[in-house]
Formats: C-alpha cells, sequence, structure tokens
C-alpha cells in the first residue's frame, strides 16, 4: 500500500529528499519552543548576555592572557603587535594576529593593557538552573543578577497562584458544558418538544458567532450581579461561549446511537435520566472525550475571556504571563519559565490524548 | 388508600432533596465567597462545588420532574434535559447579540441615541481602517501561509516514512496559548539595541548578523511587523491545516493515484490534477475555519504590539474602544461589524444543515 503512494519505495532520491525538506520544516517548527526552554534553565547574567544556543559545545574566543605592553610605544597612527600592524581604534576592536588569536586592547589609551583571546570549544558545562522556576512561581520578594552581575530585587508573579486558578478556572469550565450539552443533546436527539427543531437550528447559527458580539453585554450582566472576578463568572462565560459546540458535536454522535438499545431499556421501564446516565453517557465517551479536550485547551489557554471577566484578580496563567510581558518585558529568565510553565499542562493533555483531540477537530472545523 | 401514601412519600424526599441541594449551592458559594485559607484548598473546593452543583441540579429537577402526573411530565421532562442549555444559550449568546445590536446604535455610555455615528467610525475612521487593512492582510497572507504550508507538509508527509515524528511536530504548537506563543517569538525577535559590547539574544538578529546584516528591532518596522505577527498564527495553526488535509489525503482511493501514475503522470501533474480536485472540500472547511479566525484575532497583537506601531486590528480596537476609552457604542459597532464579515459563513453552515435532514 504504503509503496504505491510514495511513487518509488523508501529509500529513493525521492524520499530522501522528501524527509530531509520534512525535516527542516520540524526543526524550524520546534526551534522557538525550543529556545524557550534551554532559556528558561539558564543564569539570569547569562541570559542577558548570551544567546540561548551557546549552552551548546561551540568555539569561542576565551581570555586566556594578558599582555602589559612598553610604555614607549607610540599609540597614534598604526602601531605593530605580534607582526599586525593597525591604529588604536581597531586594536580596541580586536585584531586576530594568527589564525585562533585575538589581540584586543583593554579600556582606554593609558591601561596599556591588551587581552589574549583564543579559539576554545566551550559549552560542556552549562551553566544551568532552576532558580527561575522558584523566582516566578513566586509571590514575595525575589532577587536575580541582572546583566552586570548585580543582584536586583523586584516582586514575584505568583505564577503559583496563577496555576492553581487556571486549575479552578478550567476543570469546571470543562467538565459544565459537558454534562450540560450531553443532556440537552440527548434531549434534541431523542426527544419530543415544541420548537425542538428551531432551537437546534439556532444552536447551529451560533456555531460560528464571534465572542465579541456577547462581551459587553455579559459584563454588564455580571457587573450587576457582583460576579466579575470570581471563578463563577469564568464558568458561566465558558460553559456559554462553548455550548454550541458541545451541543453540536454531541448531537451528531448521540443520535447516531441505534434506536434498538433504547427501546429494549424504555420497555425495562426505565425512566429517561436513568437511560441517559447508565447508557448514554457510556456510548458516548469518545464523544465526549474529543469535544474536553478541545474545550480544555480553549480554557487554559484563553485569554481574551478572562481578561475582561477577571481583569487583575484571580489571574490565570496567560493573563499572568501577558501581565508580566507588560511589566518585566526583558526579564528573559522570567517570561520563558512563566510561558514554559503555562504550556506544560496543555502540551501533556494534548500528546497523551492526541488521537481525540483530531478526532474533536474533525467534527468541530464548522467553529470558528 | 397506599396511593396517597405513596405520594406524600414522594413529596417528602423531593422537599428533602430540594432543600440538601440548595443548602450545598448556597454554601459552598458563601464558604468561597469568604475563605481566606490555603489556596490548593479554595482550588479543590471550587472544581468540586462547581461541578457537584451542576450534577445535583439536574438530580434534583429531574426528581422533581419524575414526581408529576403522566401527562405533565411527558411536557417537564424535556425542559429539564434541554433547558439548562437553552437558558446559557439565551443568556450568553442570543440576548447579548441583540443588545449589542441596540447598543451599537447608542452612545458612549448607552443611554442616549446615536444614530449611525458608530457605524460611522467605524467605516471612516484612520484608525479603523488600518485595522481593515491588517486584518485583511492577516486573512489574505495569515490563511494563504497556513493553508499552502499545511497542504505540501501533508502532501509530503504522506510519502515519508518518519511521518508520524514530523506531523507531531509541526502539530505541537496547537496546545500552546497565543500568549505563550506570543512570548516565543518575542524572544526569537528581541533586540539588544546597538552598541559596541552588545551580543544578540534573539535569533532572528543572531541569524541576520551572521550572514553579514544589521540587527533591527523587528516590532517597530513598519508594515513588515505585520508579517512577523501573521507568522505566530501560521506557526501556531498549520499543524490544524496539516491534519486535517493529510487526513482528506488519506481517503484519496489509492487505485486512482496508481492509475495517474500508470498513465504516466508526473508527481506534480498528480498533486494538481488527482489530489488538490479531491480534496477542495477539506481546503475549503479549513480556509474558512482559519479566516475566520484571523478575523476575530485579538492575542497575539494585545501581547506583542498592543496594536501599536501600525500593527492595529479589529478585535483589538474593539477592546481598546470598551476598555481603554470606555465607549461601549463604538465597541459594539465593531462587534456588529465583526458579525457581519462572518455571516456568509454563518449562513452557509445553516443551509448545509437544512440539507442534511439531521431530525428524523
Amino acid at each position: 500500500m504504503k509503496a504505491i503512494r510514495q511513487g518509488g519505495g523508501p529509500g529513493t532520491a525521492a524520499t530522501v529528499l522528501v524527509t530531509v525538506i520534512l525535516a527542516f520544516i520540524a526543526l524550524a517548527w520546534t526551534l522557538p519552543s525550543f529556545g524557550v526552554l534551554v532559556t528558561s534553565f539558564r543564569d539570569s547574567k547569562d541570559i542577558f548576555t548570551s544567546g540561548w544556543w551557546t549552552v551548546f559545545p561551540h568555539e569561542a574566543w576565551m581570555k586566556t592572557g594578558e599582555i602589559a605592553v612598553d610604555p614607549s610605544l607610540d599609540l597614534d597612527g598604526e602601531f605593530e603587535m605580534e607582526g599586525s600592524r593597525a591604529d588604536f581604534p581597531t586594536w580596541r576592536t580586536g585584531v586576530e594576529t594568527k589564525p585562533g588569536r585575538l589581540l584586543k586592547w583593554y579600556g582606554n589609551k593609558r591601561t596599556r593593557k591588551v587581552e589574549i583571546f583564543e579559539k576554545r570549544w566551550k559549552g560542556f558545562a552549562a551553566n544551568l538552573t532552576l532558580e527561575n522556576y522558584a523566582n516566578v512561581l513566586a509571590a514575595g520578594e525575589i532577587k536575580y543578577k541582572d546583566a552586570n552581575g548585580d543582584v536586583i530585587s523586584r516582586q514575584g508573579n505568583n505564577f503559583a497562584d496563577a496555576v492553581l486558578n487556571s486549575l479552578a478556572v478550567a476543570i469546571p469550565a470543562t467538565v459544565i458544558p459537558i454534562l450540560i450539552a450531553a443532556f440537552a443533546a440527548y434531549a434534541f436527539a431523542w426527544m419530543e418538544f415544541p420548537g425542538r427543531k428551531i432551537t437546534f437550528i439556532i444552536v447551529v447559527g451560533l456555531l460560528v458567532v464571534p465572542l465579541q458580539i456577547a462581551l459587553i453585554p455579559v459584563l454588564r450582566d455580571f457587573m450587576k450581579l457582583n460576579l466579575n472576578g470570581t471563578y463563577l463568572a469564568m464558568w458561566l462565560a465558558h460553559t456559554g461561549f462553548g455550548l454550541p459546540l458541545a451541543i453540536y458535536l454531541l448531537f451528531n454522535y448521540i443520535s447516531q446511537i441505534p434506536r434498538e438499545l433504547l427501546e429494549s431499556a424504555f420497555l425495562d421501564g426505565a425512566t429517561p435520566f436513568v437511560i441517559f446516565t447508565r447508557l448514554i453517557l457510556r456510548l458516548s465517551v469518545p464523544a465526549l472525550a474529543s469535544f474536553a479536550i478541545f474545550q480544555f485547551l480553549w480554557v487554559w489557554n484563553d485569554y481574551l475571556v478572562a481578561l475582561i471577566f477577571l481583569g487583575d484578580k484571580n489571574r490565570v496563567v496567560t493573563s499572568a504571563l501577558a501581565a508580566m510581558v507588560g511589566e518585566k518585558g526583558q526579564d528573559w529568565h522570567l517570561l520563558t519559565s512563566g510561558a514554559f510553565l503555562s504550556m506544560i499542562l496543555p502540551l501533556a493533555v494534548f500528546f497523551a490524548l492526541q488521537r481525540f483531540f483530531v478526532r474533536g477537530l474533525m467534527a468541530g472545523s464548522v467553529k470558528g | 388508600m397506599n396511593d396517597g401514601k405513596n405520594r406524600a412519600w414522594t413529596l417528602a424526599r423531593l422537599a428533602l432533596t430540594l432543600a440538601l441541594a440548595v443548602g450545598f449551592l448556597w454554601g459552598g458559594y458563601a464558604l468561597l465567597r469568604s475563605y481566606q485559607g490555603s489556596k490548593l484548598l479554595l482550588t479543590l473546593i471550587a472544581v468540586c462545588w462547581g461541578v457537584g452543583s451542576v450534577a445535583l441540579l439536574y438530580f434534583v429537577l429531574n426528581e422533581a420532574a419524575e414526581a408529576l402526573p403522566r401527562k405533565a411530565k411527558a411536557l417537564v421532562l424535556p425542559l429539564v434535559f434541554a433547558g439548562p442549555a437553552l437558558v446559557l444559550l439565551f443568556w450568553f449568546l442570543v440576548f447579548p447579540t441583540l443588545r449589542t445590536l441596540v447598543l451599537s446604535f447608542m452612545d458612549a455610555t448607552g443611554t442616549g441615541f446615536a444614530g449611525l455615528d458608530n457605524f460611522k467610525f467605524a467605516f471612516t475612521d484612520p484608525v479603523m481602517r488600518e485595522g481593515f487593512l491588517n486584518n485583511l492582510l492577516w486573512l489574505v497572507a495569515g490563511t494563504g501561509a497556513t493553508v499552502g504550508l499545511g497542504l505540501l507538509i501533508a502532501v509530503l508527509a504522506d510519502r515519508s516514512p518518519f511521518e508520524n515524528v514530523f506531523k507531531a511536530l509541526i502539530f505541537m504548537p496547537m496546545a500552546i496559548s497565543f500568549v505563550g506563543a506570543s512570548v516565543i517569538w518575542k524572544f526569537m525577535y528581541a533586540y539588544k539595541g546597538e552598541g559596541t559590547n552588545v551580543t544578540d539574544i534573539g535569533l532572528l538578529n543572531a541569524v541576520v548578523v551572521a550572514f553579514g546584516g544589521q540587527a533591527q528591532a523587528w516590532l517597530l518596522l513598519p508594515f513588515w511587523n505585520n508579517f512577523l505577527l501573521i507568522l505566530i498564527m501560521v506557526w501556531l495553526q498549520t499543524g490544524y491545516a496539516m491534519v486535517i488535509l493529510s487526513s482528506a489525503i488519506k481517503g484519496i482511493p489509492s487505485e486512482l493515484l496508481e492509475a495517474a501514475r500508470v498513465d504516466g503522470a508526473n508527481e506534480i501533474q498528480i498533486f494538481s490534477k488527482v489530489i488538490v480536485p479531491s480534496i477542495v472540500g477539506s481546503i475549503v472547511t479549513v480556509s474558512t475555519t482559519i479566516m475566520i479566525f484571523s478575523l476575530k484575532l485579538f492575542d497575539i497583537v494585545r501581547v506583542m504590539t498592543g496594536g501599536n506601531y501600525g500593527t492595529n486590528v479589529i478585535a483589538n480596537e474593539f477592546y481598546m474602544q470598551q476598555f481603554t476609552y470606555g465607549n461601549s457604542g463604538r465597541a459594539s459597532a465593531i462587534a456588529i461589524v465583526l458579525l457581519l464579515a462572518i455571516f456568509p459563513v454563518l449562513a452557509y453552515n445553516l443551509k448545509q444543515f437544512s440539507e442534511r435532514k439531521a431530525f428524523r
């Protein structure tokens, strides 16, 4: 099968070329996240002064010694050292006198000091630390070294709280819409009631409606109810906004369950509630799981809804991270570790349950 | 006689469950409002209370409905099952849409009538014009690049022995938030300024300098900075396009490809004459989804530039109008414009659905 599809067997020039191109794209796709991951473990002083790629073995100029320059040497115009001639500004930026050997004037003319640099392999013992994570999780005062190695102390961003807030928002905001949508999908699929068809058409229409259309009125309601900044507000909002897709997906699944299966249960005298909890929910596990992953990733990664209904109270990871970009835009040791902390859980869920996620994507590609 | 006793017993049980449920709902709410102890415990309580309340709600409502006489029960039971969903849908989507429509004709505070002023702003103000043009750029360049790359990768991966590894790596950003992705790319674009002792810590500048170029403050670069922001969406969404298109390609019958090869078609002809026509439906679906995405796009622009340096988009202007300038009239008009832009897709979905005969 595979050989036919490939148009040439494995190992042919075409297959090798395709693999090389794909490897290049995959590398380019992974590099940005990888850089952030590496940086999050580096010492803050190192981050300020060198690129993250320098933690890997590479050839670099290393200072190996100093020369005290003869006080009689005339520094005006060009002058010679170790067989190379150059003027003072050039000596200050460095001159390679021999391959792999660099001389560089230190400071101003009066120092009469030249530093010797040689090309050496370095990076086998990168200076890695967990301190950034401790700092970004902390709530109180944190200390770290800036580019000059001076200790700076600032207020921590309390990411530990943000992670807990995200959990407190995302778990119920995933389970609640599933439950509500499953009940509704069952009613739409297997019960008779007036207005059934028209309400379901409304659900389909709402699938692509942009969130922005609802934000201002809902915000006003929440202000009247004094709900802003609470988990409850987030659960309600994410449930309301997630319901159309949830009902649509679960309806498609639940309406396909064979009628005979349900009829025999009815004949045994089971109530709709019992049929729903014992039979429907159990049969719909694949669809429930697909939507659960979808909704969990959506809620965990959401920024807009959290920004508007939580504000600065009970910050979730996305809003905490965004706030940190605003306050500490150059503190990459905190930003990278914060970013990585915000990504761990969704990435784990994603890789563990990718199969269900892909199925949900396929079924839900009508949603915007 | 026995019947009456049963009835009394049912009612008593119902009253008790109801009281317990109200106690649980209200008690949990009061506890969460006043709780001051450990955050971890609070999180646990909140999760249990939130999920438990909803489950309890259905249980109690069902108990109550089942206690009704047969005829009333048949009427009320569907309401118990579908009711909560309908209440939320109307509260959070249907009524807000109508209320936003009304607000869009009102003044900044939503109290006085403003006629068409807000829409005049939405369509003629220079800020909005910039937003529209940028959104158009996102729509065309973003969707084009995402779908094009996704298709290329899907076709190539179909021919590689390491298909699954490559696909997983390219798909991975789908799990990352737009805010997280913005931090990742802000770091890629980082610029340290000029000077003798400056080493670049941003990969883009390091690569540019290594090839003899000049380090730049990329996000301040007029016009081109938009493409650097669009690149973030392409990075995030290409995996989605790839997955959908890849499964469509796998659905093409092998005989079709084989027959084309026997007829002497080369790979490029097979791609353009066999593969693309067979998956055109999937390409349209993916493109539509990503276009809707790029119309509503907010997070990336908000975090990367705040809409400054010529990168503003409509959804960011919506946020600015409501929360920076406090003008709910203008913000509502922008939301209505967004809805209008998406309306063709909405209408198409409804048409498709009514043709499907989902209801028996």
